[in-house]
């Protein structure tokens, strides 16, 4: 726990990525992060001297090619795991809600527990009565358009439905920061719209701090208010781009010229790391 | 569309013949007993095991002198109601199973999800079970009656082990077996450590458990059978050395019967329980296709 410190005003000036007079607020600050795993040979760097600063309110999108070690920063943030070297905080606001809570990338809910007892389970950890940590759950099963099986288990549910659950799982959880591994990466296409859609509806209503892992441009700039690039293997900043469209958005968004001149802008910049990667496995 | 009518048939043909075939074998049986083709004196016909099993009910000798069990109660006798049961050979054995089951399976359960969720015990404790494991339990029967004497508690005892070892090792395998991503989940939602413990690890390891808990219960019938042939004066293993020694095949044949149906018991009690504690597992599997179904594999 002592990556995640608290931040107080002594420890911020020293900090070289403190804002500059900037009136929106830092949510999360990592700096240098750097995961190491020992090997045989050699020392294998997950991620390396890694960078980010995150405000509050901010839908912020790390695209890298695979293996770049984005889950593993995921995870650093997420608490799971500690950085090898480096400085990660998450700056808490309430008291009285979760600083963070994950969205896996694969089918991380229970498949022992029913669709409202995995919405509700963070709440019943934290320790809700019965009654009214249902009525929060079920309330998010209303909003992903799940309530007709709120007492059904996970293999009843196609793999759309199992990542809704997912998602309400952790915005019912009311957190903070919502950290994000590819919910979305294991759909089809054509789900994976859908649910594109859904999020950005959640989202909107609420404006949590949100870091978002994928590997896909497109959906970063769809659903992103910055897109933060990773180098190949080990990660670290390449650029970053800021996404300008306004919101409410929408999937029609997708359609629009800025659209395709932004992703092809990312995807240019980019496609030399996806290179690397690949030369690499060969 | 004729698909749907031959499946209906297929189902009902399967279902005619996993009830006809074994009447068949049966029947085959007791004709081949009436023609003497089979010794009558080794292989008593099934009609002669039958009533050889309702004349064991009849003296008291299987289920003890039951008939007597109204008349203590209403009496109030309740030591006299529980030596009827202590004179039965299906309950003898049935008290040494249970007992010992539960004597091992507990702590096997208990051990093994502490070996299953540490490491430095895991790999501790890991080449001294594996080594006694592969012990057959019987053949400690004489030092475990060294210890606990000749009396009940040294066949209890020695069901216990054999029962300790397969559910702990199913448990440690199942606790293994969980997805780290589930461990994870439950640490990011914030579950202390007996919320992860009864949220994550005993539900996530439970189908493993269970199939520990269905060996282990298989197990103990084998070694209380045996433990009685050589070791006992009541139980099943008993009636059948018994019978067998005095050349009461029919009885013996009697006791076979009475163990199959307790194996087949014991492995639908434990699906119950299974299904009752485990919904999520409830799945409507497809129908499996043999490979004599498939039209290409004929060529």
């Amino acid at each position: 726990m002592e990556n995640r410190k608290a931040l107080d005003g002594k420890n911020r000036k020293e900090d070289p990525y403190s804002p500059k007079g900037d009136t929106k607020s830092v949510k999360i600050r990592a700096f240098g992060v750097t995961k190491i795993y020992p090997s045989a040979n050699e020392p294998v760097y997950a991620i390396r001297d890694f960078n980010l600063e995150v405000e509050e309110g901010e839908f912020l999108c790390i695209v890298g090619p695979s293996g770049c070690g984005k889950s593993t920063f995921l995870r650093i943030l997420g608490g799971l795991i500690a950085p090898t070297s480096g400085e990660v905080t998450l700056l808490p606001g309430k008291a009285d809600v979760p600083l963070q809570s994950i969205v896996f990338q694969e089918y991380a809910i229970f498949p022992w527990k029913t669709v409202i007892d995995n919405v509700a389970f963070g709440l019943h950890m934290r320790g809700f009565p019965r009654q009214e940590r249902r009525e929060i759950a079920f309330d998010w099963l209303r909003k992903v358009g799940l309530v007709g099986f709120a007492n059904s288990y996970p293999h009843q549910l196609s793999g759309g439905m199992k990542q809704r659950v997912s998602i309400a799982r952790a915005f019912a959880n009311n957190p903070e920061i919502l950290l994000m591994d590819e919910p979305l990466g294991a759909l089809d296409a054509q789900t994976r719209a859908v649910l594109q859609e859904e999020l950005i509806h959640l989202w909107e209503d609420l404006r949590k701090t949100v870091v978002y892992i994928t590997h896909s441009i497109e959906e970063a700039v769809l659903l992103g208010d910055r897109v933060v690039l990773m180098t190949a293997h080990p990660g670290t900043n390449k650029s970053e781009f800021w996404v300008p469209f306004k919101r409410p958005r929408s999937f029609a968004l997708t359609s629009a010229p800025e659209f395709g001149r932004l992703t092809y802008a990312i995807w240019q910049d980019l496609q030399g790391e996806v290179q690397k990667t690949m030369e690499k496995q060969r | 569309m004729k698909l749907r009518s031959w499946s209906l048939d297929i189902k009902n043909r399967d279902r005619l013949l996993s009830v006809g075939f074994p009447i068949l074998l049966l029947a085959l049986w007791e004709l081949a007993v009436t023609l003497k083709w089979l010794d009558a004196r080794f292989f008593p016909a099934p009609s002669t095991v039958a009533i050889a099993l309702w004349n064991l009910i009849v003296n008291g000798e299987l289920l003890g002198p039951f008939w007597l069990l109204p008349g203590k109660i209403r009496a109030g006798d309740w030591s006299g109601a529980l030596k009827v049961f202590e004179e039965g050979h299906l309950w003898v054995s049935l008290f040494r199973i249970f007992a010992g089951f539960l004597l091992g399976a507990i702590p096997g359960i208990i051990l093994g999800v502490i070996m299953g969720m540490n490491r430095t015990i895991r790999v501790a404790f890991d080449p001294v079970i594996s080594a006694i494991y592969v012990l057959p339990k019987i053949a400690i029967l004489p030092l475990v009656m060294l210890v606990f004497g000749i009396g009940e508690i040294s066949k209890i005892v020695i069901v216990g082990i054999a029962s300790f070892f397969l559910v702990l090792i199913n448990t440690t395998a199942g606790v293994r077996d969980i997805e780290p991503i589930f461990f994870e989940a439950g640490y990011n939602y914030g579950a202390n450590r007996w919320q992860m413990f009864h949220h994550v690890i005993i539900p996530g390891a439970l189908p493993i458990i269970f199939t520990g808990l269905r060996l282990s219960l298989g197990t103990a019938l084998i070694v209380i059978i045996a433990a009685e042939f050589v070791a006992a004066k009541f139980g099943l293993g008993y009636l059948i050395w018994f019978s067998w020694q005095t050349l009461l095949t029919e009885n013996m044949f009697a006791g076979l019967v009475i163990i199959m149906i307790l194996g087949a018991l014991f492995t639908s009690g434990l699906q119950a329980i299974e299904h009752r504690l485990m919904p999520w597992q409830r799945e409507e599997r497809p129908a499996t296709v043999d490979v004599s179904d498939v039209k290409s594999a004929k060529t």
